[in-house]
């Protein structure tokens, strides 16, 4: 019986090591191939570039769980840009307000979404899809144009870099790595956590045992919500502008994301770090491309959506073997 | 005697108009396409110039075609409790492949070539098809998510057909099958009018429709009758593939050019959209072909009245964004149960004060 | 002597549009006994733990617990109360670990933040208590349904110990884990645990079971001790009123032709079974032979009819049709042969909802010649037209959306669909369940005339009265078995079908 039991563990665990090793075997190859890859810089580079996407994949990484999809992120996060650069730059309020109103705009929207997805029974995509739409609309509604940013302020957190010996990392890259840790620690130290986890394994069970399901639900998108539009600041920081066609697709980046980090798409099994490394072997094949040179950009495309392929076979095939 | 048998015959016909499932979706289109008056007084003015016709109304229906060709592959699809998020990516495939055959050939300009291409562009898309059916219908993937694989990847498979560039091509045939004129008409039009004709032959004149809207409807009891129901599934998500990649054809072909990395943006949406607004249910079942092109024509219509009014054209996604929300709660059984508890409650209350509310606690 | 009942209901009564489910019903349950709550379909067994448990609040009547009134407003009220459920479906999280089942919800915490290994500790604690070998840490979906459900048990009596409801914990378990089962809950009965136990089995409740409370119809039929009823007087007093009806009858109503029916059979299964749903049985059906089957809810009949659909698979024995051995991969193969089936959950296995009377009713034709081949609107029509008809489908309007039609029409429909494909083998699965008494005389009417033209007929009822009136054998099911095969030969009694369902005793 306990070798049933580890086995079964093992087998949840699957596209977590597939990812584990693709991820080495990556960075293996390409320090083979190309000078000056392997090298820690490289690295801490993948989370400079893509700290807003790994924000965003944290936040879909709770909504995944309890079995639901967020496909409104992308557009939040651009809205996000938007109102950030028009408060600042047009009505010149001060970022310290901006930057807590937009996070507030973004969890609110989150919540909302997540009330009507459980109180009216309507599918998760055509909510946030509607979510999606909304948002976008909202970006052009403040203007069609990009607005560039040129406050002291995120400029200073665009530009700054925090040494590391002889490497660097930026603010936002560390604000990531916060996100990510903050929801290890809700995911798996906090009731809240692992009711989302329960949700994902069975509603009607987690209702039955008398667990607060909707609360969980619309707190679940409102953390998305809340991700999004700090994906949406760290975006502003890292662009210096404004602009409603900011992280277009950005949604499919992070459900790629949370799927290649072993989070099963029917919910109640994953983890934060696995999404850590899903949006580092996102980060590396982009990486792996531009250092590679004869290869187009498309590639990224392409490569994503053969390993969405892989992953999402391998786990109907493991979930098909559990019945 | 006759007067109230008078009044019943009259109200029959103008109940059974309201209640046919096309009435909403015809209404708000003509209230949209009356609003347009305002603004444009020729709005409704057709006129013939050079054998072409000319007018707002054509424009709508011509922009309009390949929005038509993909939500009514679409349609079909949700009708099986399915959704197919691929479709935008098959239209720039088709497009990229047809376009890359035609700058390729040595005569751009002939029929051979021009039919060639076609004939690569709905193959290739007979191919995808296949794969969102069997993943979907064999494999047992969600639809949401195995039709996502081909959203995501397809997009870079059609820049790395056209190499990241817009191809363009110089070529009558091919011209003709967006951007043509056939009979005083564009041939787009005449186009998305023969498929949509054919489709509602194929599901109303032989029992696919019945068999799709009964998979869609109670996939168990479905089984129970002795339906094929995996073929069917299958089925659908070919078609809808097919329906993607001659809206490919027609966009590239009006533009002479394919732009793999805009060509179909966003058009799975508008897509659902349209079904939605048509009156098919997202959870399956009845279907109505008719409704989805009405739901397509006012989509159209809609971003043909921004324009003209000179709203910034994206802020549409605003107006879409309360559309599929408030169909969607209309559709929802739980929202109906919801207003109707509300309206039975405030009726009683009017009734009768006395009325006590001994079952109020059911919510909890 | 015995203390004060830990729960006491008195005049439960609960309503839906058009049913009243629960009649006045009054119910004891005290500490340290194991209670079976006993009833067939309809008699309001589910509607009472329903109430119970808070899933439905009551129309009128009085719940005390513990001395006091309480009311539930829902699932989480009644664990708060000290009322726990187990179901026949393990309503746990089979991705979460064993540990976390128990706890969820009510997570030791230090620090605000779980503590993980405080709640390993006390799981494994209660787990060893009860004498289980279990790995807490591991995931609930590594184990057993049988060792999931005692961790469901873990769980109720953790969170509250004084009422735990087992709503069909043994339907899926083997023996074994049945009597580990027991074991468990006699030891949760000595610590003072009163619960209430539902299982189809009656061999189960008479070896677990101190009392039983029987409902029938909606009422209270009586609260016995188990040691004072015997298993042939529970079952009549369970399905007692169908005994009454069939007196008023008289003899003279009853079936005349009770000469076996000779030939040929059409179908013979031999040796066909199903793990965990119905253990090998034979049995053969010959075209013009009405085959009932009797046994109480859950003793197996769906399960064996199924089988000979091709609904479900069989993993034992064959079945021939017309003297070949046959394979019955789905239902599309059994419905080329001729058989059809009418499932007993009409809305969910047998209708669509949103199509027309029309549509559903050629449905199963239409299926069987394929999409290319499509029944001509007039010939749908006539098809329609004639069975509307003959079976008084109202309203009699094709378009009507089926949805919107009563159940006994929903049951017309249903058979309408079948008989339109001019089965040789029909298969009705409590066809006259929950239909006014009308369209059940005109169903049984059919049913008669269809086999007089010759076709063979499987009848599956839980009511002893019509499927003596019609059948002309009865294979009896108690327990997943089919415990004999009786002659309707005219001197067959309901009493005597009674006793076999209750004892199981083959001649």
């Amino acid at each position: 019986m306990n070798a049933n039991a580890l086995l079964t563990r093992l087998r949840g665990q699957i596209p977590l090591l597939v990812t584990a090793v693709l991820l080495v075997s990556m960075f293996s190859v390409g320090s083979v191939q190309y000078d000056g890859f392997f090298s820690g810089q490289v690295v801490l580079n993948l989370l400079i570039d893509n700290a807003f996407l790994l924000v965003v994949a944290v936040g879909m990484t709770f909504v995944v769980l309890t079995g639901g999809i967020d496909l409104s992120v992308g557009a939040v996060v651009a809205l996000s840009t938007m109102v950030s650069a028009w408060l600042v730059e047009q009505h010149g309020w001060p970022p310290l307000l901006v930057i807590p109103l937009v996070l507030l705009m973004g969890t609110a929207g989150g919540w909302l979404m997540g009330w009507i997805i459980h109180v009216f029974e309507i599918q998760p995509f055509i909510v946030t899809l509607a979510g999606m739409f909304l948002a976008r609309g909202l970006c052009y509604t403040i203007s069609v144009e990009s607005i560039s940013i040129t406050d002291p302020q995120y400029t200073a957190m665009a530009q700054t870099r925090i040494p590391l010996g002889d490497l660097f990392v930026s603010p936002s890259a560390l604000v990531a790595l916060l996100v990510v840790a903050a929801g290890f620690v809700v995911l798996h130290y906090t009731r809240l956590g692992r009711n989302v986890y329960a949700l994902g394994g069975s509603e009607q069970s987690a209702l039955l045992m008398g667990l607060p399901v909707q609360r969980t639900k619309t707190t679940v998108y409102a953390i998305s919500g809340f991700c999004s539009a700090l994906g949406g600041v760290l975006l502003t920081f890292y662009m210096l502008s404004g602009y409603g066609l900011h992280a277009v697709g950005l949604e499919l980046d992070a459900i790629a994301a949370v799927v290649i980090g072993g989070t099963l798409l029917t919910g109640g099994s994953g983890y934060v770090l696995g999404t850590l490394l899903g949006v580092l072997v996102l980060g590396l094949i982009q990486t792996v491309i531009s250092f590679q040179g004869t290869l187009s950009s498309w590639w990224t495309r392409i490569v994503i959506g053969a390993l969405l392929f892989v992953f999402i076979v391998l786990q109907r095939l493991i979930t098909a073997r559990r019945r | 005697m006759s007067a109230p048998m008078n009044t019943a015959t009259a109200a029959s016909p103008v109940k059974a108009v309201t209640r046919s499932r096309l009435f909403w979706p015809a209404v708000v289109l003509a209230v949209l396409l009356v609003a347009n008056l305002a603004f444009t007084p020729d709005f409704f003015s057709v006129h013939l110039q050079g054998g072409h016709l000319y007018g707002s109304l054509i424009d709508i229906l011509h922009f309009g075609a390949p929005l038509i060709l993909v939500s009514l592959g679409m349609t079909l699809v949700i009708a099986t409790g399915g959704i197919d998020l691929s479709v935008g990516s098959t239209v720039a495939i088709s497009g990229a492949l047809a376009c890359l055959h035609i700058s390729d050939s040595s005569d751009p300009g002939s029929l051979g070539t021009v039919l060639t291409a076609v004939g690569i562009a709905l193959g290739t898309a007979l191919v995808l098809g296949t794969v969102n059916g069997v993943l979907v219908a064999r494999v047992g993937v969600q639809p949401i998510i195995a039709t996502l694989i081909l959203m995501v990847a397809g997009r870079g498979v059609a820049q790395l057909i056209t190499d990241g560039q817009i191809i363009t091509v110089t070529s009558d045939p091919f011209k003709l099958i967006g951007g043509g004129y056939w009979l005083t008409m564009p041939f787009a039009i005449l186009l998305s009018a023969l498929v949509v004709l054919a489709a509602v032959l194929l599901t109303r004149f032989t029992a696919l429709g019945l068999l799709l809207e009964s998979v869609g409807g109670n996939p168990v009891a479905s089984r129970l009758v002795g339906i094929r129901a995996m073929r069917l599934v299958a089925l659908v998500y070919v078609f809808s593939a097919l329906c993607a990649a001659l809206a490919g054809l027609m966009v590239s072909s009006n533009v002479s050019a394919a732009d793999g990395n805009n060509a179909g943006l966003w058009i799975e949406l508008d897509a659902i959209l349209a079904v939605v607004l048509g009156g098919t249910s997202l959870n399956g079942g009845r279907f109505s072909i008719g409704g989805t092109v009405l739901g397509a024509l006012i989509i159209q219509t809609l971003s043909t009245t921004v324009y003209t009014i000179g709203i910034p054209p994206e802020t549409t996604l605003v107006f879409k964004a309360f559309v599929v929300i408030s169909v969607c709660l209309i559709q929802s059984p739980v929202f109906r149960a919801k207003l109707a508890a509300r309206g039975r409650r405030t009726r009683r209350s009017t009734r009768s004060h006395a009325a006590a509310p001994t079952n109020r606690e059911v919510g909890a | 002597m015995r203390q004060q009942p830990v729960l006491e209901v008195r005049g439960i009564r609960k309503e839906f549009p058009g049913v009243v489910a629960l009649d006045g019903v009054d119910f004891r349950l005290f500490p340290g006994e194991v209670h079976a709550l006993m009833g067939e379909n309809g008699a309001g067994k589910s509607t009472l733990i329903k109430v119970l448990t808070g899933v439905h609040p009551s129309d009128g009547g009085d719940m005390v617990l513990a001395g006091e009134r309480v009311r539930v407003a829902g699932p989480l009220q009644a664990q708060q109360a000290g009322i726990s459920t187990v179901y026949q479906e393990v309503n746990l999280c089979p991705n979460l670990s064993v540990a976390e089942n128990i706890f969820i919800g009510r997570e030791p915490r230090r620090f605000g933040l779980i503590d993980w290994a405080a709640m390993r500790r006390r799981a494994a604690e209660l787990v060893r208590e009860l004498d289980l070998d279990v790995d807490v840490s591991a995931p609930l979906n590594s184990y057993s349904i049988a060792v999931q459900q005692l961790v469901a048990i873990v769980r109720a009596v953790d969170v509250s110990a004084k009422v735990l409801i087992l709503d069909e914990p043994t339907s899926s378990l083997d023996r074994d884990e049945v009597r580990q089962l027991f074991a468990v809950m006699r030891r949760l009965r000595d610590q003072g645990v009163a619960i209430l136990f539902v299982s189809h089995f009656l061999d189960q409740i008479y070896e677990i079971c101190d009392r039983m409370t029987v409902l029938r119809n909606g009422r209270l039929e009586g609260e016995y001790l188990t040691s004072e009823l015997n298993q042939v007087e529970l079952v009549s007093r369970m399905i007692g009123a169908e005994l009454a009806g069939l007196d008023q009858l008289g003899g003279g109503k009853r079936r005349e032709r009770t000469a076996p029916v000779r030939g040929a059979a059409f179908l013979e299964a031999d040796r066909l079974a199903r793990r965990g749903a119905v253990e090998p049985y034979d049995l053969d059906i010959r075209p013009g032979e009405v085959i009932g089957l009797a046994g109480l809810l859950g003793s197996g009949r769906t399960e064996a009819a199924r089988l000979l659909f091709g609904a479900d698979q069989s993993d034992g024995g064959t079945i021939r049709i017309e003297g070949a051995v046959t394979a019955l991969r789905s239902p599309r193969d059994a419905i080329a042969h001729g058989i059809a089936f009418c499932s007993e959950n009409r809305k969910t296995e047998g209708l669509v909802g949103e199509l027309t009377v029309r549509e559903n009713i050629v449905l199963a034709l239409q299926a069987s010649r394929g999409w290319l081949r499509p029944l001509s609107r007039t010939a749908q029509e006539q098809y329609v037209q004639r069975w509307i008809r003959a079976l008084d489908i109202r309203p009699g309007d094709p378009e009507a959306l089926v949805r919107n039609l009563s159940g006994g029409n929903q049951q017309k429909v249903l058979l309408a669909r079948w008989l339109i494909t001019d089965p040789k083998l029909l298969i009705l699965d409590e066809p006259t369940r929950g239909i006014d008494i009308g369209a059940k005389a005109e169903i049984q009417k059919l049913v008669a005339n269809l086999a007089e033209d010759g076709m063979a007929v499987l009848f599956i009822s839980a009511e002893l009265e019509e499927v003596l009136r019609l059948s002309h054998r009865i294979g009896v099911l108690r327990d997943h078995r089919m415990v004999a095969q009786l002659d309707n030969d005219g001197e067959l009694t309901p009493e005597r079908v009674m006793a076999t369902i209750a004892s199981g005793a083959q001649e």
